[in-house]
């Protein structure tokens, strides 16, 4: 029985030993290659592990004390392995795997030295990603969930001497600690109350009703915003998109397929407790479906082949969580399994690209599916996936949303996402007509990739291919929300009709674009400028928290310190008054004797008696 | 005890030892100097580790007790001892001043009065973590306190601050921002506080009426709650000004800025904790009722010190002036975990005077490599340094990273607890304040980095390097302790808590 729990701690060990390894062994990490190599043994080792755990398919939780108290543990931490985190082992460990592979040629212009820290960087993440989808308390998953967001944080920056990657690593971490905020206050609020952290143990509280309803609603509200943040939901939405700053490989495992996704992990994770506060049910699913929309609406207008897919990516989120909201949690989970291979094949695709044109700008490439047709053809697959093309898996993922939805009677919801998936439709096949159709633009002779990049954009198209054909042929296996008949020959029509509008549009050239962004004016104009929402913060941080911060700096140097200042020159200049009555001459001291003299007698003579 | 060995006297008087020695056999011979100081720090230091390994958690209470009389008419005694408080606190300072000597290895100007100022300023910090007699305690506390004057206004810095407001004249008549005015500010303001602990000692022994100044024999009385509320009133002023409570903090920012590395290194990241140790030791645990009806207070205080504290710290533009508000900012964290007057909360405060002090003094010793290197403290001048010295650069971000309460640091441990303990206490609001302090902190530490560390390589700098030799025994070192002890905190809090639940259990809690 003892394997029930080395499994997972091995899958666990593997990457934190390489980090540990590459962190203190300096001339290991200034290899390069060879610091890649043990980072992927490390993490090939743990994507073994991650399949056993996930075939075997056991239940597990173990705990061991972390901070201890009088009466007992006041923390513990531990590993909980059950279908959910299995599932993500093997999520996680397969792309960190891939992606890892993949950089080894992505990157192999880097100086050694800059490539070790990559690695090292790398295996950091992959152990507290599994970190934080094997916590059994809340306390341990908010440990986890801040170390990922160190290594976004660190990867964004990778190339740190570009001002721009400087920015939008630190903005990343800015905004989604905001979010973080919410979090701690909510689980500290929760353990207030509870007096645990537990999941196993809150889980079992909910069922039997004893978790106060007072204050939980707010508890649980605060804790979303965590998943807020991570998840890049509306309102804080805006660092995902400028996080493309990082390497493209990381933006394809960080971005898109593993880290962004905890939100919804952790709304499926605490499903039991967030169902008791049905109003922050209601709020999670209305903010998932309007960042779903918004997001979709900012992809068809950008012009940054990373930046459609990064967008994308928050409008997928907003699809899970619109899912996880109205209690259709597992239909959610589902599509962020299928999402996290194709969108890592989208992003790893694109960087592909990116590698062989130079640039990011779509409209700078074009025809490129005749000079890197194996690139296309992959691109392709995931591209289909992602607009809800069977049988490809993210349609069936994305119908199961959708049924979830309808099921619920959320009309206006399903009526935005299926506005949504058409849109993603077209930005995506818009994507596709401006980079491998049409004219060639770039300069040069670009070509496929070489086979360390080649290998895992395949494996992934495979799996996007082969888990479709699995839902085609054996059914949904959702029984909790059958689908209506409809709703299949729907959702294609949606996804074809997106897939004909950006064909006739780029392809074709029947419609202008120019013509629809007039048409459309109002919302042209608000997507380009992203909404306006980068702006305000960047308005609020420099006029609000430095503004604010430079008044404080100013009392506290020229007021607090200033009274205390004018006491000592009141003291000094005191001294200097006082200093005249040392005169020097005999007789003025003499009169001070006698004035003495005067008032001892005549306190003598009135009070002293 | 079976320890026949006195070994808190001998962690206690090492260090002077090795300031006599240093004074009277090491003339023109720096290594010597050095060597000398680093044998003798380096013998507490090993003792403080057999001390914290050797001490009884079952028994807890106050072990490896010394006593003999020096003063018997008065009642005054050389009485030693510690419990899992004070220990850790005596941990902290046995790796803080070895930092501090392997930071100060390039002083040049007359290093052997330095050396040996230093080392009997430790002796005196020690002394107030183990002493058990409040007459004594005071002694060590004003020997811990004096030194300071003469290190800060001999090797300091001078800064400039422009007179502006309506108080400029009596800036220019003061010369705020020279050196000496540093050292004249921080030593008056801090015995200014020690003659509010005089009075608060005395109180104690009139109102005991007992001919003894023994903190186990004034644990043992129970004071009248007037008296309880005015001299419980009177130590959170007098070792609060060391603690840098708002608004009595000013002097620290002047005085760590001026100061030489390792003297900031160990006011900072030691002394510090001698005023928030005094408050929680001498206040909480001899007038139990004194603190809890003055809990909203010292709470509160404590609160506005973390965002203020943080709000200034991200108005400056000079790297050491930010370290030092981040004390400000941190020391306000300290004050609350004790203020919440919960478990969770104070064993939160302690550690966190443990990981701040570690923390700060990793930062003065980083800040005080880059001023080396480039004879500048102007952040905006500054840029793209991770290239040239990335040791520097990681060190500097773990630091940060535990600042700004990042997990696997010990500043998140010390962070949770406090907030924990705020929402236990009756002022949840506390919780607020203290989770907006932290992120605040995310904000002016990134941008500290970012702006150094990070970006194009700046233009005003060249031929920079990075750390050497024995700069990186104290950088390495502070690192790993921060990252240690923020993955095992057990091995810290196990202990603490055998401090501090006693103490709890003697306040008159509802």
């Amino acid at each position: 029985m003892r394997i029930l729990v080395w499994l997972p701690l091995l899958v666990l060990g593997l990457p934190f030993a390489s980090f540990l390894l590459l962190a203190v062994v300096p001339p290991l990490r200034r290899t390069g290659r060879g610091a890649g190599v043990i980072s992927i043994l490390a993490i090939a080792g743990a994507f073994l592990g991650a399949l056993g755990v996930w075939t075997q398919g056991f239940r597990t939780e173990s705990r061991w004390e972390w901070i201890p108290a009088d009466g007992g543990p006041m923390a513990t931490v531990g590993i909980l392995v059950d279908p959910l985190s299995a599932a993500m082992l093997a999520l996680i460990t397969l792309v960190s795997l891939l992606v890892q592979v993949y950089s080894l040629d992505y990157l192999h212009d880097e100086p050694a030295r800059g490539l070790g820290r990559y690695y090292a960087y790398h295996s950091l993440f992959a152990f507290s990603m599994l970190g934080l989808v094997l916590s059994p308390t809340f306390l341990q998953m908010f440990i986890f969930w801040e170390l990922v967001g160190l290594c976004s944080y660190l990867l964004i920056g990778y190339w740190y001497d570009r001002p721009a990657a400087a920015r939008a690593a630190v903005k990343a971490f800015w905004v989604t600690k905001l979010g973080d905020v919410g979090f701690v206050v909510g689980i500290v609020m929760l353990w207030g109350t509870t007096g645990t952290f537990d999941f196993t143990t809150l889980f079992a509280m909910a069922r039997e009703n004893q978790i106060p309803a007072e204050g939980l609603t707010l508890t649980l509200f605060l804790i979303y915003l965590g998943a807020v943040g991570k998840s890049a939901q509306f309102p804080l939405h805006v660092w995902l998109p400028d996080a493309m700053e990082g390497p493209t490989p990381v933006s394809a495992l960080i971005h898109a397929a593993t880290m962004v996704t905890a939100g919804v992990f952790l709304v499926t994770r605490a499903q039991p407790l967030f169902l008791l506060a049905p109003d922050v049910m209601g709020i999670i699913a209305a903010v998932g479906a309007f960042t779903a929309l918004l997001a979709a609406s900012m992809a068809c207008v950008e012009t940054d082949i990373k930046r459609v897919l990064a967008y994308s990516t928050v409008s997928q989120l907003g699809y899970m969580m619109t899912a996880a909201g109205l209690a259709a949690a597992a239909a959610g989970f589902f599509h962020l399994l299928t999402h996290g291979v194709f969108k890592a094949l989208l992003f790893l695709g694109a960087g592909a690209v990116i590698h062989a044109v130079g640039t990011n700008d779509m409209f700078r490439m074009g025809g490129l599916g005749r000079a890197m047709p194996q690139t296309a053809i992959v691109f392709i697959v995931g591209t289909l996936a992602l607009a809800g093309v069977p049988p490809l898996a993210g349609f069936f993922s994305k119908e199961a949303i959708l049924a979830g939805v309808w099921q619920h009677g959320a009309t206006t919801l399903f009526v935005i996402l299926a506005l949504t998936a058409f849109l993603t439709a077209f930005y995506m096949f818009r994507a596709v007509f401006l980079v491998f159709f049409g004219r060639a633009h770039a300069a040069g002779h670009p070509h496929d990739a070489p086979w360390l990049m080649r290998g895992p954009l395949w494996i992934l198209a495979i799996l996007t291919v082969a888990i479709g054909l699995r839902y085609a042929i054996g059914g949904h296996g959702d029984d909790a929300h059958p689908a209506p008949g409809w709703l299949a020959p729907f959702s294609v029509v949606l996804a074809l009709s997106g897939i004909a509008l950006a064909w006739a549009m780029y392809q074709r050239g029947a419609i202008e674009p120019a013509a629809l962004s007039r048409a459309l004016r109002p919302i042209d104009f608000m997507a380009r400028r992203r909404y306006g929402l980068d702006a305000l913060y960047g308005g609020l941080y420099q006029a609000f928290i430095l503004g604010f911060s430079g008044l404080i700096g100013w009392i506290d140097r020229y007021f607090v310190d200033g009274i205390l200042n004018v006491l000592s020159a009141w003291t000094l200049r005191g001294g200097d008054g006082l200093r005249r009555i040392q005169t020097g001459r005999a007789q003025d001291y003499l009169y001070g004797v006698a004035f003495g003299v005067l008032l001892v007698v005549v306190w003598f003579h009135w009070w002293a008696q | 005890m079976t320890y026949t060995l006195p070994i808190l006297s001998l962690i206690t008087w090492m260090p002077f030892i090795g300031a006599l020695l240093v004074m009277f056999t090491a003339r023109h011979r720096p290594l010597a100097v050095r060597l000398i100081s680093l044998a003798t720090t380096g013998v507490s230091t090993v003792l403080s580790v057999v001390a914290y390994v050797a001490y009884d958690s079952e028994a807890a209470g106050f072990q490896f007790y010394e006593k003999f009389a020096l003063v018997p008419p008065l009642g005054i005694n050389y009485e030693l001892g510690v419990d899992g408080m004070s220990l850790l606190m005596v941990l902290l300072t046995s790796i803080i001043i070895t930092a501090g000597v392997f930071a100060s290895w390039t002083v040049q100007v007359r290093s052997q009065e330095f050396y040996a100022l230093l080392l009997a300023l430790v002796t005196g910090v020690y002394g107030v973590f183990c002493s058990l007699d409040l007459f004594v305690l005071f002694l060590f506390y004003e020997l811990a306190v004096l030194p300071m004057y003469l290190l800060i206004g001999i090797w300091g810095s001078t800064g400039e601050v422009r007179p502006r407001g309506i108080f400029a004249w009596a800036f220019r008549e003061t010369g705020v921002g020279t050196k000496e005015y540093a050292a004249m500010k921080l030593t008056l303001y801090l015995l200014f506080g020690s003659a509010f602990i005089l009075v608060g000692i005395f109180a104690l022994w009139v109102e005991a009426g007992q001919s003894s100044f023994s903190f186990l024999a004034f644990e043992a009385t129970s004071f009248e709650p007037g008296v309880q509320r005015w001299v419980f009133f009177v130590f959170y002023v007098g070792f609060g000004i060391l603690a840098g409570i708002w608004p009595l903090h000013t002097w620290s920012p002047d005085g760590h800025a001026s100061a030489p590395t390792a003297v900031s290194m160990l006011h900072a990241g030691v002394l510090m904790k001698l005023g928030a140790y005094g408050v929680v030791r001498v206040g909480m645990g001899l007038l139990p009722e004194g603190a809890v009806d003055l809990a909203w207070l010292v709470g509160t205080i404590a609160c506005i010190n973390v965002v203020y504290g943080a709000l200034s710290a991200m108005a400056q533009t000079d790297l050491k002036y930010v370290i030092a508000y981040s004390s400000v900012s941190h020391m306000g964290l300290v004050m609350l975990g004790a203020a919440t007057l919960t478990e969770a909360g104070l064993n939160g405060s302690v550690f966190q005077m443990f990981a701040h002090g570690v923390m700060t003094g990793l930062f003065f010793a980083l800040v005080g490599l880059v001023y080396e290197k480039t004879h500048s403290r102007d952040i905006p001048k500054m840029g793209g340094f991770g290239r040239v010295m990335p040791g520097i650069a990681t060190a500097f971000t773990i630091g940060g990273l535990s600042s700004l309460g990042l997990p696997a640091t010990s500043g998140f441990v010390a962070e949770i607890l406090t907030f924990m303990g705020a929402w236990r206490s009756d002022h949840r609001w506390w919780l607020i304040p203290a989770v907006v302090g932290t992120f605040l902190t995310a904000i002016y530490v990134l941008r500290v980095v970012k702006q150094i560390f990070w970006g194009p390589p700046s233009p005003h700098f060249h031929h920079l390097e990075d750390a050497r030799g024995p700069e990186w025994v104290a950088v390495v070192a502070l690192t790993i302790i921060i990252v240690f002890f923020g993955m095992v905190p057990g091995i810290a809090i196990g202990l603490v808590d055998t401090a501090t639940v006693p103490l709890l259990a003697r306040l008159p809690l509802p």
